[in-house]
């Protein structure tokens, strides 16, 4: 089973999994990040880094977070890889805030 | 300046494939030379990931891109240190970025840590991994009671491999005289001791959680209780994995039926004194630790109150130190070559043209991504020397392989690899293994077939 990533990363897009990934695996839209269950290897380096706690083992997640596992699948399919890190979107700081972190 | 610019790389596990990576992808003048000691890449990747983890192992599908990238050479069997000095790698190159690892076993510094039976994991690791240098090492699996003394991933990996059903090793790609020895195990108890409590573990919780749910094995957490200090850590909404594990550790803390079982047994905040024995260890005396200090900066601090434990087989797990360079600056204290941002440093000043990457650089913590952020900070610093490093004329290895060769030693190319990882895979296919790995040096050059000639 592969990590995901949940609606904490719309409107913030912090990129910092990006550069930890060794696998490439992480694809975007304008407003969040995907990752493709095909690619990802379950190393777990993505998800203490993500300032917003976006990204979760599906071993251990909250049932609420089950939506998400379709979704970066279908989303990762259809959207290009990210190669490198961004600057997170102008929004990402008043996001981040209204999440808590 | 137009000309290629010349990088030497040593080392191929992560953090050296993602400075290649990084300094490939972001300037086309740029000549990436890898340099490993083995004949073989990947370093830990390899030699370092159990056998059972296979989807770890699919990274090395991004190292073979990476290493297909237009300006990537592979020099194997050539280590540098040896047949190959620092400086003439200097004096060839721009720039060199030292990628080499922590491959030196930290000491527990107690009295009989040299008797028989006593081990630093990562011997075990590279042994049950099919690593040349640990190829000829014995294991003593008729010991019923095994100590780990460290909770740490590498801690995990021993005791998983101690602790599974050999079965459900043999169709991965453990080396074959490991499985053959671990079949004939009659190891019952493996005891894996912390320094210091639950919620200062450091096993990455998925680890840790696969340890409760070994086929025919339990696993045990000695009775703990977290102190407002710990329960502040555990408040913090930063340290999820330490939540994680905690959690796995309450779970492991109920009885369980132990009998007929092996059983894995988590202890906390002990540390090892003595070891004693007569023909080789028999058990070790510990001291109870408390935790003192703010939160995330506990440490232990021995008490009066000492315990034994008998066991017959010590596995020491308490960090790694890298093998400092010569000629280059090294601290000691954290086996680690001092930098700043990836630029090697020597008394305040940076060592021109001279980089770090990985555990070398930051110590032996983290996992493999967190060489790929490692890389890309230093590849960064060495893009922004650009200008200054990239005056004068290198030729990169045209200029060492003559000395190298006259030397009687045989560099192993990209293509000489990809003979003996073919040549693994097919005699793992007919051991029903995903590869069945060359474990001496001298059987990887033979298939290789790229004598000196």
């Amino acid at each position: 089973m592969p990590h995901i990533v949940t609606d904490n990363c719309r409107l913030c897009l912090f990129t910092e999994c990006v550069e930890h990934c060794p696998v490439q695996c992480f694809h975007a839209d304008a407003e969040r990040i995907y990752i493709d269950p095909e690619v990802c290897i379950d190393c777990g380096a993505c998800v203490p880094v993500c300032p917003v706690q976006a990204i979760h083992d599906v071993i251990d997640m909250a049932d609420e977070h089950h939506v998400w596992i379709l979704v970066n699948a279908e989303r990762a399919r259809d959207l290009p890889v990210v190669q490198a890190k961004r600057e997170p979107l102008p929004t990402a700081v008043a996001r981040r805030a209204e999440l808590g972190f | 300046m137009t000309g290629p610019i010349h990088i030497a790389i040593v080392g191929s596990g992560p953090s050296g494939f993602y400075a290649a990576e990084a300094l490939l992808r972001a300037d086309p003048r740029l000549r990436v030379d890898m340099f490993e000691r083995l004949p073989t890449p990947f370093g830990l990747v390899r030699s370092g990931v159990a056998p059972d983890h296979p989807k770890l192992k699919e990274v090395c599908r991004v190292f073979e891109q990476i290493a297909g990238l237009e300006g990537f050479r592979y020099f194997g069997n050539l280590a540098v240190g040896e047949a190959l000095s620092v400086d003439e790698l200097r004096a060839a190159y721009h720039a060199v970025v030292l990628a080499c690892g922590a491959s030196i076993d930290r000491k527990m510094g107690i009295p009989g840590e040299a008797l028989p039976n006593v081990h630093a994991a990562t011997e075990f690791v590279g042994w049950y991994n099919g690593h040349p240098d640990f190829r000829d090492l014995t294991f003593d699996l008729s010991q019923e009671t095994v100590a780990i003394v460290g909770h740490g991933n590498v801690a995990a990996d021993v005791a998983r491999i101690l602790a599974k059903p050999v079965d459900e090793l043999r169709h991965t790609d453990i080396a074959a005289h490991a499985l053959e020895v671990l079949a004939a195990s009659r190891v019952r108890e493996i005891e894996i001791i912390g320094r210091r409590g639950p919620a200062q573990a450091k096993f990455t919780p998925r680890e840790l959680r696969e340890l409760g749910e070994i086929d025919g094995c339990v696993a045990v957490s000695e009775a703990f209780e977290l102190d407002p200090t710990c329960r502040a850590e555990l408040a913090d909404r930063g340290n999820v994995n330490a939540v994680k594990n905690v959690e796995s550790f309450q779970r492991f803390a109920v009885h369980a039926e132990l009998s007929g079982k092996r059983v894995l047994r988590f202890r906390f905040c002990l540390s090892p004194r003595r070891l004693f024995g007569t023909a080789h260890v028999e058990g070790m005396t510990m001291v109870r630790n408390r935790l003192v200090g703010p939160a995330f900066a506990q440490t232990a601090e021995p008490t009066e109150v000492t315990e034994t434990l008998a066991c017959g087989l010590v596995f020491k797990s308490i960090g790694y130190r890298g093998q400092p360079v010569v000629g280059l600056p090294y601290a000691a204290e954290s086996g680690t070559v001092p930098h700043d941002e990836g630029r090697v440093v020597e008394r305040g000043c940076a060592v021109a043209g001279v980089y770090v990457t990985g555990w070398l650089k930051r110590g032996a913590t983290g996992i493999i991504g967190t060489n790929r952020a490692d890389s890309i900070e230093t590849v960064r610093s060495l893009l922004a020397d650009l200008p200054a490093l990239s005056a004068g004329g290198k030729s990169g290895a045209e200029a060492l392989l003559p000395a190298v060769r006259a030397r009687g030693v045989a560099p192993v190319s990209l293509d000489g690899w990809h003979r003996l990882d073919a040549a693994e895979m097919e005699r793992g296919r007919v051991a029903g293994k995903p590869r069945e790995k060359f474990t001496r040096v001298a059987e990887m050059l033979a298939v290789v077939g790229e004598g000196l000639a």
